[in-house]
């Protein structure tokens, strides 16, 4: 929003028109308390100016009465929410926030740094595509950042940028910030990300946060907003088809549509598919949409399918590429991350929904429990608020499904309980137990191998 | 890969959250409200269930002081899609002749709003409720659930929401609980106009700039809709050119001056202003918490 000034007199059909590409990203901010987290956000919120003046009024006059910036505004007030947390000066769940800039649109998910911590970090970062953990650069990676990298990791983000702040507390000193992400790569390096990026700023005084900083002429790096509005987070290319099914619509006896949102790959007119678990193939007849069918949609599009074949197809199944279908089964090893106060019990049953569809299950073996804080393993009988486990489920039924490694969408489930509806705990699928046995696959087998036999390679 | 833009990324989040409420609740509606919000909600709908109608009805709580273009331009937006209206007013406030006027604002939106809703949710049973709120409007806002749930007594508690995460909603609820859903939650103002203008949806002409009949209160420019306002001694209505930013009850919504006649025009001023959406809506102008107070107690 950088041109806010200049719109008056600029050409508002052009600059809507740019302004319509521009692409979205979702980042989640963790930070222990008192590392800047507020200040921050309350920087980018303001310095792209989606502060508005009676916003702004209204946080001067807070910032007299509760603010820890005497005279000067406190800008962490601009992201306080509700009133009881406000009462304890404090955050306590995530909080979502928006603003934009000529590039991107950006989406944060803001989360507390105390006790509930794992709980609603889990639930922020399961959106995310970055995540931006803060460092104060007076005391470095603590327990807690091991706890951040190591949750943000868990969720499948990919992309991790770690802001140290406060360099005005240690004289803009270049030795230190080396130190602190020398320290984090070698904590990165234990875990799975595909980028670890360190800049060094001042939250409070908004160096590189939005632009370079002068007072840094030591790196070279870009600022915080610089690195966000170009960090590449697109699907990739080349994943196989996948369209959980999530609903029919069947609004009169001639017409049959398969809604759903594609979790990975594209699709056009007259492609081949397969639908699992039924092993069913068709080819795709129509795109349907609102202003016209389409030849062709993508990952993260919410579209309507109809196929050519009357096959019978429901919510729950998945619409895969015909040559590559997901797998599926009923037993399952997965990490889940324990929500509520009742803690997990082995053997109960819960329901378990995917992102299609709820399916009654059980743990039936806590293997482990994992320390967040140095990633060790540890027996556990059971899993309480916050705990993190790796455990054996088992389904009523067989889903389909990815590992969650390799596709979010299609590797995560929550918990419910059955008594209450909570949502008590949410995990995500490392792999099948078992192979659950089925044709479509020996036939599927053949083929593969045949086609390779003719293209003269391996499978 | 094509990469989607951020209005395509929005626009299929919101599609999946109403297909998936149609596909696990036994009986949504979408409150329809009128305004620019609404009318993108609409969209949505009718993009996520094309061919089909929505196969939903829309609720609009009629507080009886809707300015009157609200109420002609909704039932043609219900006859020209061919929607199921309901139209909710709460029988009992009018036989108490409650009014903004009268009553205050407070009192009117309790009654006539917040009460009139739960009843018309309670007289159908409908265990969804969409609603066009979004995230950025309101500090409170932030946290909201994209799935709310609400007690049996439409209270929504904020210390004791489920948490939410991917876009596996869970939309369990007890007999006579209900779940409040907000699709566009992920929306900003800005992202509303981007989208109106993209896929040209209409609005009332309340958001242009015309030459409308005003009295300013309290530094507030109120327009004269019908006789209902009482003018105080001496005061005469004024032609100015003014628009509104957000629609309601007329004896309580602000006006602005204004020139933008054109959608861009208003694109244009809303890039450019200083003071944030609500600002023209007199209900929320006390206190910085209120409209989390009125959230416990039900107001949407
Ligand atoms: N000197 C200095 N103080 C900062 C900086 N960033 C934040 N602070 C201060 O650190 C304290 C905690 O900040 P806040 O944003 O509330 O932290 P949060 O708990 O992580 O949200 C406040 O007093 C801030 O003013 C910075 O870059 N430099």
């Amino acid at each position: 929003m950088a041109a806010r000034e200049d719109l008056a007199s600029a050409d508002i059909a052009t600059y809507l028109a740019e302004q319509e590409q521009k692409t979205l990203l979702r980042f989640i901010t963790c930070g222990s308390v008192d590392d800047g987290k507020s200040t921050l956000i309350g920087r980018l919120l303001f310095d792209s100016k989606l502060i508005y003046e009676d916003q702004l009024a209204a946080v001067e006059r807070d910032s007299k009465v509760a603010g820890t910036q005497g005279e000067k505004v406190d800008l962490a007030l601009l992201v306080d929410g509700l009133a009881a947390e406000r009462e304890q000066g404090i955050t306590i769940d995530v909080a979502y926030r928006f603003f934009s800039t000529d590039r991107r649109k950006f989406i944060v998910a803001d989360t507390p740094g105390h006790e509930q911590y794992t709980r609603n970090m889990a639930t922020g970062a399961s959106t995310a595509d970055v995540a931006v953990l803060l460092i104060d650069a007076r005391n470095g990676v603590q327990a807690q950042t091991r706890r951040h990298a190591y949750i943000t990791s868990l969720l499948g983000i990919r992309h991790v940028v770690v802001a140290v702040n406060k360099m005005d507390l240690v004289d803009f000193a270049q030795s230190r910030f080396d130190e602190i992400s020398r320290e984090f790569d070698e904590l990165a390096g234990h875990l799975e990300f595909a980028s670890a990026t360190s800049i060094p700023v001042s939250a409070l005084d908004g160096d590189n946060v939005t632009a370079r900083s002068t007072r840094m002429p030591w790196y070279e790096g870009p600022a915080l907003l610089g690195y966000l509005e170009e960090v590449d987070v697109s699907p990739q290319e080349l994943a196989a088809f996948r369209m959980p099914v999530q609903w029919v619509n069947r609004p009169n006896h001639e017409f049959r549509g398969f809604c759903g949102t594609i979790a990975a790959g594209t699709v056009a007119r007259g492609d081949a598919v397969i639908a699992m678990p039924s092993g069913r193939r068709s080819t795709v007849d129509r795109i349907v949409s609102f202003a016209g069918d389409l030849d062709r949609a993508v990952s993260g599009q919410a579209v309507t399918l109809t196929l050519a074949d009357e096959i019978d197809v429901s919510r729950g199944d998945v619409l895969c590429s015909g040559d590559d279908p997901a797998e599926q089964s009923d037993q399952f090893a997965a990490h889940i991350v324990w929500m509520h106060a009742k803690p997990l019990l082995p053997g109960r049953q819960y329901r378990f929904k995917t992102d299609n569809q709820t399916v009654l299950g059980s743990v039936t073996d806590l293997k482990y429990k994992v320390d967040v804080n140095s990633f060790a393993k540890q027996a556990g009988k059971t899993l309480e608020l916050n705990d993190i486990g790796v455990a054996n489920i088992a389904l009523a039924k067989p889903v389909v499904f990815a590992p969650y490694r390799d596709n979010r969408r299609l590797g995560s489930f929550i918990i419910i309980d059955r008594q209450s509806n909570e949502t008590v705990g949410a995990g995500m699928l490392d792999f099948s137990l078992r192979r659950a046995a089925n044709v479509v696959w020996q036939e599927l087998e053949i083929g593969k191998a045949q086609r390779a036999a003719q293209k003269h390679q391996r499978p | 890969m094509t990469q989607l833009t951020h209005l395509d990324r929005l626009e299929a989040e919101s599609i999946h959250i109403m297909r998936e409420v149609v596909a696990e609740c036994d009986k949504p509606v979408m409150l329809y409200s009128v305004g620019k919000d609404s009318s993108v909600m609409l969209r949505l709908a009718l993009k996520a269930f094309h061919p089909a109608r929505p196969p939903f009805p829309l609720l609009h709580v009629d507080t009886t002081w809707k300015f009157r273009e609200m109420i002609e331009f909704r039932d043609r937006m219900a006859g020209q899609y061919g929607l199921d209206l309901i139209v909710h007013i709460n029988e009992e406030g009018v036989a108490e002749g409650i009014g903004p006027i009268s009553h205050g604002s407070a009192v009117h939106t309790d009654v006539m709003k917040t009460q009139a809703l739960k009843q018309a949710l309670d007289r159908y049973g409908f265990d969804a409720a969409f609603g066009g709120a979004r995230r950025d409007e309101d500090k409170s806002r932030a946290k909201e659930r994209v799935f709310s749930f609400r007690s049996a007594q439409h209270r929504w508690d904020p210390k004791n929401q489920r948490p939410e995460l991917w876009s596996i909603y869970n939309t369990r609820v007890a007999r006579g609980e209900s779940m409040r859903v907000f699709p566009m939650s992920n929306w900003t103002e800005l992202d509303i106009w981007q989208y109106i203008h993209r896929e040209n949806i209409e609005i009332p002409s309340l958001y242009f700039a015309a030459r409308r009949p005003v009295v300013e209160r309290d530094g507030v420019l109120i327009m004269v809709d019908d006789e209902r306002l009482p003018l105080e001694k001496g005061e005469r209505p004024q032609e100015r050119m003014v628009r509104f930013r957000t629609l309601g009850c007329y004896p309580l919504t602000g006006a602005i001056e204004s020139e933008a006649t054109t959608l861009l025009e208003i694109i244009r001023e809303t890039l450019v202003t200083t003071s944030s959406e609500r600002q023209g809506r007199v209900i929320d102008s006390d206190v910085g918490a209120s409209m989390e107070q009125k959230k416990q107690e039900g107001y949407f």
